[in-house]
């Protein structure tokens, strides 16, 4: 899981401490798996009072001779299901007629179980008795407990957080700094350094060395090693062109840490070196007739440069 | 007397700006949350609106990750890529004014351009030197992804994208190598289009359809010239926009390692 900077989890914690009135030290000790889960913030129940044996009541009809044991202890509101609802025979009217108030008595015994809902806390699904309410002493009515469907939140949120900035300014400003100084060393370099223009293209006067572009100079000096069918076409469509497109395919490793991934590091740095290096042989070390020169001894012999290197 | 002058007319310009500023016509102009607008506050809102309803903005999304924003982290090769590319289309129109793609003319439009028109030299140089910092800066963004991992899944199609684009660069920069009709572009492309004829099986087709002919004609300048000036450009926004939007789509920008 990623790592959840200092102040996103602090200002979550100073959510939840004000939302349950707990000091926010405590919430954020829970979060970080610091220290167990406090007393008062119950993880499945949170917003509601510790789970009553039998659902509470609701608001029309409060119990006010309710028998039921006072609220749990610390460890039973720690544990998501709450106990069982005692036994009928021994429970008063009491909480009885709370759930039986709930769904009229002239409902049919078909219609689908009646769901309590007791304020976003625990919910309960009672099973109504089949017989008739007016046959069954209030007290003896056989209720059974289904399931208990913990609460949720609406939407479940799966994205795990990230820090996160404005792109304006945050990503603007640099962006725009960049392309200011790319404009500027361009506009520079245009100043200072005239593009070629040799002499009007001849057909019959072919100058030697014949260069490609530069780009294309490390190629050309494969071409001096290998058959051209190898050199000029196999290597750069085959290895270069498909090989760099199948790349992710390959490379199915998927850690994207340096340390995982060595091997395919290693690959790619020796075609890095190895293309440069035949560029650059290809550009300054290669003269007329495509032999060996040396450019210190030679001069250069790249005419992309020969109007601003003056090399005696 | 004169200065007191100077001020009203200072004033006085100063209100049709501010009124025009208050016009329906400069408030209709501007989205929401344009700084432009009046009473333009940096609000979180507002700098939400700036990227959201600015055509040229919304490739981004309204927030980055926030290492996303370190330069060490991309060194902004992309974007450069992008940028170059721009100013390569703007400087580009600006030559096409002045050029002809025909033998005879190609050669002498570029010495003119070079010596009698404003700017021409200039304008010419940028784009030249542009085109190879763009094949540099294409070839060092992907070296980038590499070795941050960046191809990774759900990152692989848009690294195949990548690749078709590091091709049309080299391409659309091998084409324009013939325009100026000069002994170096002449030669250069004999070199380039010769090991194309290497093909196996149906080398001499691909030459043939790379020249117009079996050598380097004046159909050749005229077919590099509508490669260069319209076909590829074309195909290359296709795939640029692809780039962008699959950039968004795979969850923005990777990392952190």
């Amino acid at each position: 899981m990623a790592q959840i900077p200092e102040h996103l989890l602090r200002r979550s914690a100073e959510a939840k401490a004000k939302a349950l009135g707990v000091p926010v030290e405590q919430v954020l000790a829970e979060m970080r798996g610091e220290a167990p889960s406090p007393p008062a913030a119950p993880p499945a129940a949170p917003t509601s009072p510790p789970p009553a044996p039998a659902a509470p009541p609701p608001p029309a009809a409060p119990p006010a001779p309710a028998p039921s044991p006072p609220p749990p202890p610390v460890s039973e509101a720690a544990a998501p299901e709450p106990p069982p609802p005692p036994e009928p025979e021994t429970s008063a009217p009491g909480p009885e007629a709370a759930v039986a108030t709930e769904t009229p008595e002239v409902a049919p015994a078909a219609a689908p179980p009646p769901v309590s809902d007791n304020g976003g806390g625990a919910t309960q699904v009672t099973l109504r008795p089949v017989a008739p309410p007016e046959e069954v002493p209030e007290g003896v009515r056989p209720q059974r407990l289904l399931t208990v469907v913990k609460a949720k939140a609406i939407q479940q949120v799966k994205a795990t957080p990230t820090d996160k900035v404005n792109t304006w300014p945050h990503l603007m400003i640099a962006e725009f700094s960049a392309l200011m100084v790319i404009t500027a060393v361009l506009i520079v370099l245009s100043v200072i350094l005239q593009a070629p223009l040799l002499e009007l293209a001849n057909f019959n006067a072919t100058p030697n060395p014949s260069k490609a572009p530069w780009y294309f100079l490390g190629l050309q000096e494969l071409l001096s090693y290998y058959d051209p069918q190898i050199a000029g076409v196999i290597i750069p469509t085959i290895t270069g062109l498909l090989g760099f497109m199948a790349i992710p395919y390959v490379d199915r490793n998927p850690s994207t840490k340096p340390s995982d991934r060595k091997f395919a590091i290693m690959l790619f740095t020796l075609f890095l070196t190895g293309s440069a290096t035949l560029t650059l042989l290809g550009t300054l070390f290669r003269g007329p007739g495509f032999n060996f020169t040396y450019p210190w001894a030679d001069g250069i012999w790249f005419d992309d440069l020969k109007d601003w290197v003056h090399f005696e | 007397m004169a200065s007191g002058n100077g001020m009203r007319v200072r004033e006085r310009v100063g209100e049709a700006a501010d009124a025009f500023r208050a016009s329906p016509f400069w408030e209709s102009m501007f989205r929401p949350g344009s700084p432009f607008k009046r009473g333009y506050s940096d609000s979180p809102r507002n700098r939400s609106y700036v990227i959201m309803n600015n055509v040229l903005y919304h490739l981004h999304p309204v927030k980055v990750k926030r290492h996303a924003v370190r330069l060490s982290y991309t060194l902004c090769l992309g974007g450069l890529s992008f940028f170059l590319f721009i100013l390569l289309t703007i400087t580009g129109i600006f030559l096409m004014f002045y050029y002809r793609p025909t033998a005879p003319a190609a050669y002498i439009d570029v010495e003119a351009l070079s010596t009698s028109v404003a700017f021409g030299s200039l304008v010419r140089n940028l784009h030249r030197w542009g085109a190879h910092l763009m094949v540099l800066t294409v070839f060092l963004h992907m070296s980038r992804v590499f070795y941050h991992g960046a191809y990774k899944p759900p990152r692989e199609f848009n690294w195949v994208v990548g690749v078709v684009l590091l091709l049309l660069t080299l391409l659309l920069s091998f084409t324009g190598y013939l325009l100026p009709w000069d002994q170096l572009a002449l030669w250069a492309v004999t070199v380039g289009t010769n090991m194309a004829g290497f093909t196996p099986m149906f080398g001499n087709q691909v030459k043939f359809a790379l020249l117009g002919g079996i050598e380097v004609t004046g159909n050749t300048l005229l077919r590099f010239y509508v490669l260069h000036v319209l076909f590829l450009p074309f195909v290359i926004v296709i795939f640029m926009a692809v780039h962008f939007w699959r950039v968004r789509k795979d969850g923005g920008i990777s990392g952190p390692l």
